[in-house]
């Protein structure tokens, strides 16, 4: 009884909230634990003429009430033999302020990426996939404006949780790709909620994997059941406890 | 007119310069790994499109300062080992420059028509020839070094040849592992050199030959040494073309302990803790046993070198060459185990990480010159002698029964 008044009442709270549909899954990623402190990063002369204000690295980003952000959500089990079409649209990987814009993205096998160079100097854009189907790939940008949208889609071509991306002109530059051959999958945003749309009436696994907490493991899972309501699904991801 | 150091103080003085340069480009190398910036130039043999000699010093920068000098440095040094190769042959090389020489003005001249996209690198190729045609009507006109000796130089352009070919399809096949390769190769090319200059040299010339019989066992107790000073050096290249930083943050202990634990729950625990600022990929279990293996090799040859300073010091004397040579290496050791300590309190600093890699190419020489000196000085021992007259005996007398029969 306890269980059916808790589903009730998420369900409600998940049809209230603006923006949520039947087929949607929202939640929340909270930290739990104490993550190491960020490094600064020491920018070499070129980089910080262009860009004085000084960086740190991005292992851990918690936002408000502990969300953390960067952590790809994706429904791990439960489509297995369907097909969807890749968007056509394409996501933005940009190189700007001597770093990489977003941080961790998601993209479906097939859907081009614009890798593009914002920064007035040169970068190579080095991915290093470890999946089969995947190629790695290392090409450069060397000025400002330039975007390319097509080796990405060359190179790509397996779903891959996550492929790394890197610069080795500026060796603190690189970012991660989940890649998944659906289109249900969401990345975390600074405060930790995610929204994945239109997922169909099913039941499904859920994986949030974040880089740093979890490595070489899957993620933490639940089982969502998704019908005529939205669903809400909330992750506590931990810092694993130091040796 | 016979071959003759003495006489042919330009050649020695160009393989020492050649040795030299070899260990300025295997620094370079390291700084290339330790900055992590060995695919910061994507193409090869031009750098983002230009021929390598006409990149822009502008766009010299990042990682691609440290990738375009290196590839520089090692066309510098393919031209010194090409020129200490033909030297190595005396004035028989003048009729083979020529030759050699007129192959390149015509292909360069050939390729400029039929790609004349490429007019700027063909041009240099006819130019490269036509240089080379006038080098060989002035080359120098000594005697060819022995034959043993030409090989070496032969073997020695052979190995640049095949280094700058594993650079290159490293970056263009984005294979890792020939990084690996490449970076042996370049310990053993820098070995190679070192010995051409050596043999070169007055104080080779004034080397006894068998001074005295190898009693002690000295030859193959350098020889064993420098094999594990090279095993650990291939090692090390392992360790660095992994591009995943530190495996073990902390020394002499390793994560707090005599040896660190790596289950898969240990390592995801230190990677959550890592704060990385370069591009380092995640640790693995194989990666930390790796430098254990690192750490107790290193134990092993400094325990090693320390028997073969202190057996020669007792044995031969303070005042023997390969006395002097292990205190000199065994100086070299401690020197590297302390970089290597160094190289982790300081979180892998790109210049203390180089200098670690400097070292061990300096240990790896000094322990096969040594080696070649202990071969040199001291002559087979006693008992080698008589097992091997002893077998020749044997051999005539089977012979000698052969024919009675």
């Amino acid at each position: 009884m306890k269980n059916i008044t808790c589903t009730l009442a998420v369900s409600i709270l998940a049809a209230l909230l603006p923006g949520a549909h039947a087929g949607d899954v929202t939640g929340k990623i909270t930290l739990k634990g104490t993550p190491p402190p960020e490094k600064t990063i020491d920018y070499d002369d070129t980089c910080s003429k262009l860009h004085p204000a000084v960086p740190t690295t991005r292992h851990w980003v918690v936002g408000k009430d502990n969300g953390l952000a960067n952590v790809f959500v994706y429904i791990s089990k439960g489509l297995e033999g369907k097909k969807f079409t890749a968007p056509t649209q394409p996501v933005e990987l940009d190189q700007i302020g001597c770093n990489y814009n977003p941080y961790v993205f998601g993209v479906m096998v097939g859907q081009p990426v614009a890798i593009k160079n914002s920064d007035p100097l040169m970068h190579n854009i080095h991915a290093l996939p470890k999946a089969d189907g995947n190629s790695e790939f290392n090409f450069a940008e060397t000025s400002a404006g330039q975007v390319n949208d097509s080796k990405w889609t060359e190179s790509i071509k397996a779903p891959e949780v996550m492929v790394k991306m890197k610069c080795d002109v500026h060796q603190w530059m690189f970012a991660y790709a989940g890649v998944q051959d659906n289109p249900f999958f969401a990345v975390s945003d600074a405060d930790g909620n995610f929204k994945i749309a239109n997922v169909p009436a099913g039941t499904y696994t859920l994986t949030a994997y974040h880089l740093k907490a979890h490595g070489a493991k899957p993620g933490v899972t639940q089982e969502i059941t998704v019908a005529d309501s939205p669903v809400t699904a909330n992750f506590t991801v931990e810092v694993p406890a130091p040796q | 007119m016979s071959f003759s150091q003495s006489k042919n103080i330009g050649l020695k003085r160009f393989a020492v310069l050649t040795a030299l340069v070899t260990f300025v480009l295997v620094c370079m190398g390291g700084l290339v790994t330790s900055h992590g910036a060995g695919m910061a130039v994507p193409d090869w043999p031009n750098s983002f499109g230009y021929n390598m000699f006409f990149f822009p010093v502008s766009k010299w920068i990042g990682g691609i300062f440290f990738e375009h000098t290196h590839r520089l440095a090692a066309s510098l040094v393919g031209f010194l080992t090409t020129i200490m190769a033909f030297w190595l042959f005396g004035y028989k090389s003048r009729v083979l420059l020529r030759w050699v020489a007129c192959v390149f003005m015509a292909a360069g001249v050939g390729l400029c028509l039929v790609f004349p996209a490429h007019t700027a690198e063909n041009l240099l190729l006819a130019l490269m020839g036509l240089a080379g045609l006038a080098a060989g009507f002035y080359w120098p006109k000594c005697e060819p070094a022995p034959k043993w000796l030409r090989v070496l130089g032969v073997a020695a352009f052979c190995a640049v040849v095949l280094q700058g070919l594993l650079g290159g399809l490293r970056v263009t096949q984005l294979n890792a592992t020939l990084g690996i390769f490449h970076a042996t190769l370049a310990q053993l090319f820098f070995v190679l050199v070192c010995s051409i200059a050596l043999f070169q040299t007055d104080f080779w010339q004034r080397l006894p030959i068998h001074q005295e019989l190898d009693r002690h066992h000295f030859r193959p107790l350098f020889t064993a040494v420098t094999a594990l000073i090279l095993t650990q050096l291939m090692l090390g290249a392992t360790m660095r073309h992994q591009h995943a930083g530190l495996a073990i943050p902390d020394f002499p202990a390793a994560y707090g302990k005599l040896w660190p634990a790596a289950g898969p729950d240990s390592i995801t625990r230190y990677n959550a803790h890592r704060t990385e600022v370069m591009a380092y990929a995640p640790i693995t279990a194989a990666q930390v046993e790796m430098q254990m293996v690192h750490r107790v090799l290193a134990l092993l040859i400094f325990a090693a070198v320390a028997v073969c300073a202190w057996r020669t010091w007792r044995r031969l004397g303070s005042r023997h060459w390969l006395s002097r040579f292990a205190l000199v290496w065994l100086g070299l050791v401690l020197t590297q185990v302390f970089l290597g300590a160094a190289t982790i309190w300081t979180g892998k600093s790109a210049d203390i990480a180089t200098a670690h890699v400097a070292c061990g190419a300096l240990c790896l020489v000094t322990g096969a010159v040594a080696s070649i000196v202990s071969f040199r000085v001291l002559g087979a021992p006693a008992a080698q002698v008589k097992w091997a007259e002893r077998n020749e005996v044997t051999s005539m007398l089977d012979s000698s029964s052969m024919i009675a029969k």
